[in-house]
């Protein structure tokens, strides 16, 4: 998905400065504090996170809006599907 | 009169005081300085050795003294429960409604289990975070004539990382011997995308669950526990029968310090990775580097009680408290902190069990990770005299 495809995020999860796995680990709880349909961001400087957090919305079932890499840290975005 | 305030006589707390009063054994003759441990119970536990009580091989009476008997001579015990600590006023509030003034505060308040946080925990997953409940294990293990075991872990952080994967290997251990292991399924369901957060650990133990025939579930952290059909829930929906579950419950930093406005709700302390002292917010605003988030001058945290990335080990705290003891002395003497516990550097040091009587040693700090040596029985030995010489080293400052 584009930047400008982005729709828009109902919350951010500033995780940076967090180490593995506190990015995903924080996700998952914002994850379970949200409805569906909900657009979450996460932000994270662990490098682990882009490959992790992707995984862990595959699995869960969730919809993986997209990865980009910002200044210094990466965001992930995810829609809670269920 | 400088007083020294200890909140929490666990490892981190009792250490701490009695290191500190070491270094003011003057100024506290003279009547110059103080150092107090503040305790709720003014016992103090040995909490590595639940895990050995679930596995038959220790008792609850041995793993408890009187805090008293730990504490150099110097040091003054209040049994009391800690109410509300006021930075501004440099007070801490106790539950029998008096008042204690600090010049230094140490916060050793440590973490809890919180299992009433997930539903039926209680009634359907065993664990070893007390005395209590590594007993019942004890006599789940007993009664277990075969059938599935799963191993999960319900939320990071938690005491003791590698106890869950020293558990899963003891317990296979265990049942090989007692005959049951072709009539068990084991499954161990880590929540991460591999067996433990540390990855240089991580690659140790895999090949010992894939050898020891334990079933390993990645990104599965427990979410849910259906009781009526014994079967948990991960976070990523998928569904692991059980008959016997044990589980790491969920674990949070002391009330206290979310109370008093020190930690956000998780009750995890912000703290300065290097000096240990509290940060006046748990994290930065945009644009601002953690280095400018203004820290307490006289206020520190360690062990448990932290949200630094280390583990939840009275190792860590072990490694901690001549540090905060040395910037306490410092401040309370008027001199810079010195020597070679001016900084904590992320030290850590803990045994690892994979069982048949075999360990490991995991030693680390911020810049090495640790390079586990191949398990044999020395490092399982190890820990066994560790735990038994324990009340005599550690928390005297022996060690």
């Amino acid at each position: 998905m584009t930047e400008a495809a982005t729709p828009q995020v109902s919350r951010t999860i500033d995780a940076r400065g967090s180490f593995c796995p506190g990015p995903l680990m924080e996700l998952i709880r914002g994850i379970k504090e949200s409805e569906v349909g909900d657009v979450l961001s996460v932000l994270s400087t662990d490098k682990g996170s882009k490959t992790d957090i992707p995984k862990w919305i595959g699995k869960a079932g969730h919809n993986l809006i997209g990865v980009f890499t910002r200044d210094g840290y990466d965001e992930i975005i995810v829609e809670k599907v269920r | 009169m400088q007083h020294v305030v200890v909140l929490g006589g666990g490892v981190g707390g009792t250490l701490t005081a009695n290191l500190t009063a070491r270094k003011l054994k003057s100024r506290i003759a003279k009547g110059e300085a103080k150092v107090t441990v503040v305790d709720a119970t003014g016992q103090h536990a040995y909490q590595p050795g639940y895990m050995y009580i679930a596995m038959g091989q220790e008792r609850a009476d041995k793993l408890v003294r009187p805090e008293k008997s730990l504490l150099d001579g110097n040091v003054a015990l209040v049994v009391d429960g800690i109410e509300r600590i006021d930075t501004a006023a440099q007070t801490v509030a106790l539950a029998s409604g008096a008042t204690l003034h600090y010049d230094q505060l140490v916060i050793a308040t440590g973490s809890r289990i919180v299992p009433e946080e997930l539903a039926n925990f209680d009634g359907e997953a065993h664990h070893f975070y007390t005395a209590e409940a590594a007993a019942k294990l004890r006599v789940a293990l007993d009664s277990f004539t075969g059938g599935k075991i799963v191993i999960g872990i319900a939320g990071i952080p938690y005491k003791c990382p590698p106890a869950p994967l020293e558990v899963a290997f003891l317990v296979e251990s265990e049942l090989r011997e007692r005959g049951l292991r072709d009539t068990t399924e084991m499954t161990f369901l880590s929540p991460i995308n591999r067996a433990f957060t540390i990855e240089s650990v991580s690659e140790m133990a895999t090949p010992i669950l894939g050898e020891k025939g334990i079933r390993l579930e990645l990104l599965a952290g427990v979410g849910e526990i259906d009781a009526e059909r014994h079967v948990v829930i991960t976070d990523a929906f998928e569904e692991h029968p059980y008959d016997l579950l044990i589980c790491v419950p969920p674990h949070r930093g002391a009330q206290v310090v979310v109370d008093s406005g020190l930690a956000p709700k998780s009750g995890w302390l912000p703290t300065d990775r290097h000096t240990l002292q509290v940060k006046t917010v748990a994290k930065p605003g945009p644009g601002v580097a953690d280095a400018d988030v203004p820290r307490y001058a006289n206020v520190y945290a360690l062990g448990d009680a932290t949200d630094l990335p280390l583990s939840k080990a009275g190792s860590t705290a072990h490694f901690e408290a001549p540090v905060v003891a040395e910037r306490v002395a410092a401040a309370v003497l008027g001199r810079q902190p010195g020597g070679k516990h001016a900084s904590y550097e992320g030290k850590v040091m803990c045994f690892f069990e994979v069982g048949d009587g075999k360990g490991t040693l995991l030693q680390f700090d911020y810049e090495h990770p640790p390079t586990p040596p191949k398990p044999n029985r020395i490092w399982h030995l190890g820990k066994i005299v560790f735990n038994k010489t324990y009340w005599h080293t550690v928390p005297k400052g022996r060690v």
